[in-house]
């Protein structure tokens, strides 16, 4: 039973003001949470569509795992809520699950047992029965290309055929969410291109949405919309190209022995306020090709490297925090797992 | 219900395919009751038992019931990782009952480590001269009550842990000391006064009594100053129940948010 669907979210999504949308299938909305002595959810609202992947970017320690707890039945926020199609996750946590799929950072298969017996015990878990539990597993494994590989064992598999086991069972029961925490965490390049292509397959054929947490800037981009977060607070929601296109105009890294010396003389000279991290200073300027050489050939002592790029969403994150995705303290990444 | 088939399908598959688990937890105790018992064996006075007990005999039910508490405890441990990064975390997120969820692994647990103690339980002819059919049946039965018992305590340990380390501290700060003064090593009678007391506060002191007395068929043999069959059952059964139903609650309840911190 396959029905007919756009299979360009990304468009959709923008057009979403002319079309009316279809109810979204997850509303979350001004959650808050804490761990004894710390916030790490200050008030986080989202949705999701049929078709959509919706990646959540942050760093560790952003809280988006304790986001993904609570959506998956495993944590009660303090305030806000989130409801799956019409079930209210906190009150009827029972019919949540139901309709949820969830593919967690840590494998969640047996290793000892094999890829079928995995995938039986999950669907007799959701209430499948034979013939049609049958039915589901092998069209399921062979979705994923995982039909002749069923008997095997889970421990003698590789990361990525573990990986699409775990989809092909996140899946079985036909969720209307699947929720994935840091999917390609552990994968290759490979794996993780083949990951993505299994994705948007099932994402295509079967009316169902997908949120992601993930801390790769990269991942977020394939995805149709991204909630950024930092800290708890959600910053910034849209589709990659909206958010990109957002901050407008190029970005100019250059790196230099003396960062402080290059901004100060930078903004004197070129009224640019530049926005400095680890070792670069980053610069978002109208017309980088033309202010590019004229940088180099005024400050030729200071300047080591000069790069030009089109924004990425780390330079949103980067943007709208002040500091970059992958700095890490101690203090942010307490706590959260 | 499912969700008990399922998870006590899973627990035996599991242990079919690692069967060198075994091996541990049924040669260490038998060690122990061999090397201990052999050691104490002259010099052993039971003076509840009719007639001259020796040690090893003594010791023997003792034994049982370790090898019993070894296999709860080591399978009950596997639940902390498994929770955290394993097959556990997509159970908890499935719509099945959270009863089922402890059930079904109490289950599995206690099924496997009655076995084991029938394993050891074979050698009862040897060791005790009354032995028939009928007390080793009534033994395995009384161990699978014991194991169920000693399954759901560990259960409701592990759910509490964060790590395998703090699992190892409670058992070597509850739960051997628990089997220590449960007179598997030495009779209540002739102990000081506070360990006397101790043992008859102590849950465990009820099981051993009880295999005990089943392994003579219930007959008077088994020893004079022994709670009562039916009072040990009666007090075993109170405490799995009681056990087992925090256990139930525990996993009942979701994460919950601490209150909200007023930062700037």
């Amino acid at each position: 039973m396959k029905k007919q669907r756009s299979h360009t979210p990304r468009i959709r999504s923008r057009t979403s003001r002319q079309a009316p949308p279809s109810p979204p299938v997850l509303r979350v909305s001004g959650l808050t949470f804490a761990y004894p002595g710390r916030s790490v959810l200050r008030g986080i609202s989202l949705e999701a569509r049929e078709g959509e992947a919706v990646a959540i970017l942050g760093p560790n320690g952003s809280g988006k795992s304790t986001l993904l707890k609570i959506i998956a039945t495993l944590a009660l926020p303090a305030d806000g809520s989130v409801f799956l199609d019409r079930w209210d996750v906190a009150q009827h946590p029972g019919e949540a699950r139901a309709h949820l799929g969830v593919v967690f950072q840590s494998p969640a298969l047996d290793d000892k047992l094999t890829v079928l017996e995995n995938l039986h015990f999950h669907g007799l878990l959701y209430g499948l029965a034979q013939p049609l539990l049958g039915d589901r597993i092998k069209e399921s494994l062979e979705v994923f290309r995982l039909w002749d590989r069923r008997h095997e064992r889970v421990e003698k598999l590789s990361g990525g055929l573990q990986r699409r086991v775990e989809l092909a069972k996140g899946i079985l029961h036909k969720p209307r969410l699947l929720l994935l925490d840091e999917p390609s965490t552990g994968l290759d390049p490979a794996a993780r291109l083949e990951f993505w292509y299994f994705l948007r397959r099932i994402l295509r054929s079967a009316p169902m949405c997908a949120i992601l947490t993930t801390h790769l800037t990269d991942e977020a981009d394939r995805c149709d919309r991204v909630l950024i977060m930092d800290r708890g607070e959600a910053l910034a929601m849209g589709s990659p190209g909206e958010l990109k296109g957002k901050l407008g105009g190029d970005i100019v890294v250059l790196q230099s022995s003396d960062l402080q010396k290059l901004r100060r003389k930078v903004h004197r000279h070129f009224r640019l306020d530049g926005t400095l991290s680890n070792t670069e200073l980053h610069l978002r300027v109208p017309g980088g090709a033309e202010v590019l050489p004229r940088l180099v050939r005024s400050f030729p002592e200071l300047i080591e490297s000069a790069t030009l790029r089109k924004p990425s969403l780390e330079d949103v994150f980067l943007q709208r925090t002040g500091h970059r995705l992958h700095h890490e303290s101690a203090e942010a990444t307490r706590g959260d797992s | 219900m499912t969700a008990i088939r399922v998870l006590f399908q899973r627990e035996l598959l599991r242990f079919v395919r690692q069967r060198s688990r075994m091996i541990a937890v049924i040669v260490s105790p038998m060690l122990f009751w061999i090397v201990i018992g052999s050691g104490l064996n002259r010099s052993f006075h039971y003076p509840g038992s009719s007639g001259a007990m020796t040690y090893l005999e003594y010791f023997y039910p003792g034994t049982l019931v370790l090898v019993v508490l070894f296999a709860s405890i080591f399978s009950s441990i596997s639940i902390i990782e498994d929770r955290r990064d394993g097959f556990l975390q997509s159970v908890l997120v499935a719509p099945i009952s959270r009863a089922g969820i402890v059930l079904g692994k109490v289950a599995g647990i206690t099924v496997l480590a009655a076995l084991q103690g029938a394993v050891f339980l074979a050698a009862a002819p040897a060791v005790i001269d009354s032995t028939t059919a009928g007390s080793m049946v009534l033994t395995f039965v009384l161990l699978l009550v014991v194991a169920f018992g000693l399954s759901s305590l560990g259960f409701l340990i592990a759910w509490s842990m964060d790590s395998t380390q703090g699992f190892h501290a409670v058992m070597n700060l509850l739960l051997v000391p628990m089997w220590l003064l449960s007179g598997a090593l030495f009779p209540v009678s002739g102990s000081s006064p506070w360990v006397a007391e101790v043992m008859r506060w102590n849950p465990l002191t009820y099981g051993v009594a009880a295999t005990r007395r089943a392994l003579y068929g219930l007959a008077p043999g088994a020893g004079a100053d022994l709670p009562g069959f039916g009072t040990s059952f009666l007090v075993l059964s109170l405490f799995t129940i009681i056990v087992l139903t925090v256990a139930i609650r525990r996993v009942h309840k979701r994460t919950p948010s601490a209150p909200m911190q007023n930062e700037p």
